[in-house]
């Protein structure tokens, strides 16, 4: 079921005017920002299906670049977001694309600073409700059924182990995990998905483990 | 995932057997799924319904959104109510004034709660408002509408959908007041299964509604179609409260407004290629807004 709780029917409490152009891409902006751990200084932003189409009219665009600044669905700053972007030192670029996608309403977000950069790919399903499909060109094969989380670690002996070992701590289950890297001891990804909702204290946890440098819930 | 139902059918015996309301059973969902408290989930849904009164008290005030193409509309129809000699009465054109605020602080980038989305959220607070006044509900029961309306609105998206661009204005707006004609039933003492009927009987008449706002705008038609929702809402729940049922059950009701959905072009869903964004004043109005080659004139 892609939809679990009554608050994804009866929410989200959000700026205007569409909770899949809006919020959900408000929603996809920030959580590209967690995965990207600070605030980045430029974003590249290709746009795909209806979010090119629409996006101008819908507020997409400020509200990724709201979500960027790490602003949730309901902050009025999202109508700002564009001065704030100027003032935070963000700059940024939104890019129609007309090639087809699986989803209608798909975002890349390409964003990064002078040290690094990352690439993201968010899907708006309806409602406010998004998953993310790609992180540096890794697929994230998401039922879209479960809450999932996403840790960025390095490969390293052990991780696995540790990150399973707290949800089991926590008498969380896991339905579903894909591990990939690049290259051996590069930087690895794992994608779990839950059968219980991961709260924000055993995100925090799982994050302070050894050799684990991110972690994000990417579908709730 | 393990849910109390999964269908509207369930959720009706559900609740008939237990003697419950179907908000209650919501509410137990809620607390199985997610692991919290009664109390904390009653005061999640108790700010979202403080969220659209203060959108409808804004919009009833005059909004006007940044296109110029909606916006004051919610007052001309309060000033007109005013006057009491309105043809389709007080109740009825008090709710389509609601729900027309509502959708008009949403164009206009207010702050409102997706109900089931933003395009479609005037319809449930719209309803409530309009019926508060009859009814006299108190701050639970108005909270418990908000879960009846959930209930339904749970089945639709997981069963069909709720998202314009996938499945037409029919998801959105006619979902919004299949789940609020449900929860009209549920507060005026109807029974669950005359609830899903209400339902039932609103969705079927807003089969076929096609997503097609002129210049890809949350604004034209969606306001004015949250007020015929909401309009909608109330002949259903009067209906089912008198005892009329829906020949085709909710759940297969549900089913066909997905297919129908699949079926209709992309044109006809939220792409604004299609419909009335295509008409000639239409695509005159999206040129002016966005720039662009003017053709003709906006008349």
């Amino acid at each position: 079921m892609k939809f679990k709780s009554v608050f994804d029917i009866i929410g989200p409490v959000m700026i205007g005017p569409s909770s899949s152009h809006t919020a959900g891409a408000a929603r996809i902006g920030r959580v590209a920002r967690d995965l990207f751990g600070i605030q980045p200084t430029w974003a590249k932003i290709h746009l795909y299906g209806s979010f090119a189409e629409t996006y101008k009219g819908h507020g997409t665009d400020i509200a990724i670049i709201g979500g960027l600044l790490d602003y949730d669905t309901f902050d009025e700053r999202i109508k700002t977001a564009f001065a704030d972007a100027e003032q935070a030192g963000l700059t940024y670029e939104f890019i129609p694309e007309t090639a087809h996608t699986e989803h209608p309403n798909t975002a890349r977000i390409v964003i990064g600073d002078e040290n690094r950069e990352m690439s993201m790919v968010g899907i708006s399903i309806g409602g406010g409700k998004t998953e993310i499909t790609e992180l540096n060109g890794f697929p994230l094969r998401l039922s879209g059924d479960m809450a999932a989380i996403l840790v960025v670690h390095e490969d390293r002996s052990g991780c696995i182990a540790s990150v399973s070992n707290c949800l089991a701590k926590y008498d969380i289950n896991i339905g579903h995990m894909e591990v990939s890297r690049r290259e051996k001891g590069n930087m690895a990804l794992m994608v779990i998905e839950v059968d219980q909702n991961v709260n924000a204290q055993i995100l925090k946890e799982i994050g302070d483990l050894p050799n684990i440098t991110q972690v994000t819930r990417i579908a709730d | 995932m393990e849910v109390l139902f999964r269908n509207v059918r369930e959720l009706v015996e559900r609740a008939t057997q237990e003697n419950k309301l179907i908000s209650e059973i919501m509410i137990e969902q809620e607390i199985m799924i997610t692991d919290r408290s009664r109390e904390e989930i009653m005061a999640q849904m108790d700010r979202n319904l403080t969220v659209m009164e203060e959108a409808v008290e804004k919009g009833l005030r005059g909004v006007h959104s940044t296109s110029g193409l909606t916006g004051g509309d919610a007052v001309l129809l309060q000033n007109y109510l005013k006057k009491g000699n309105t043809l389709t009465g007080e109740l009825m054109l008090d709710a389509v004034s609601k729900a027309v605020a509502t959708n008009e602080v949403n164009a206009a980038m207010g702050t409102i709660c997706a109900t089931p989305t933003a395009g479609s959220a005037g319809v449930v607070p719209g309803t409530l408002f309009a019926v508060k006044n009859k009814l006299n509900p108190t701050r639970e029961q108005m909270i418990r509408y908000l879960f009846t309306s959930g209930a339904f609105g749970f089945v639709v998206a997981n069963n069909a959908s709720i998202s314009g661009a996938a499945g037409g204005c029919q998801a959105e707006v006619g979902s919004a007041s299949g789940m609020a004609a449900a929860a009209i039933v549920e507060m005026a003492g109807g029974s669950p299964a005359q609830c899903a009927e209400a339902f039932a009987i609103t969705l079927k008449n807003m089969l076929g509604l096609v997503c097609d706002p002129v210049a890809g705008l949350v604004e034209v038609p969606c306001v004015k179609r949250n007020a015929m929702g909401a309009s909608n809402s109330l002949v259903a729940a009067d209906m089912a409260l008198a005892g009329v049922t829906s020949r085709i059950p909710c759940d297969e009701v549900i089913d066909a407004m997905y297919k129908i959905g699949q079926t209709m072009p992309a044109s006809l869903r939220e792409t604004g290629q299609g419909g009335l964004a295509a008409t000639p004043t239409g695509k005159w109005l999206e040129a002016k807004i966005f720039g662009g080659a003017v053709v003709g004139s906006g008349n």
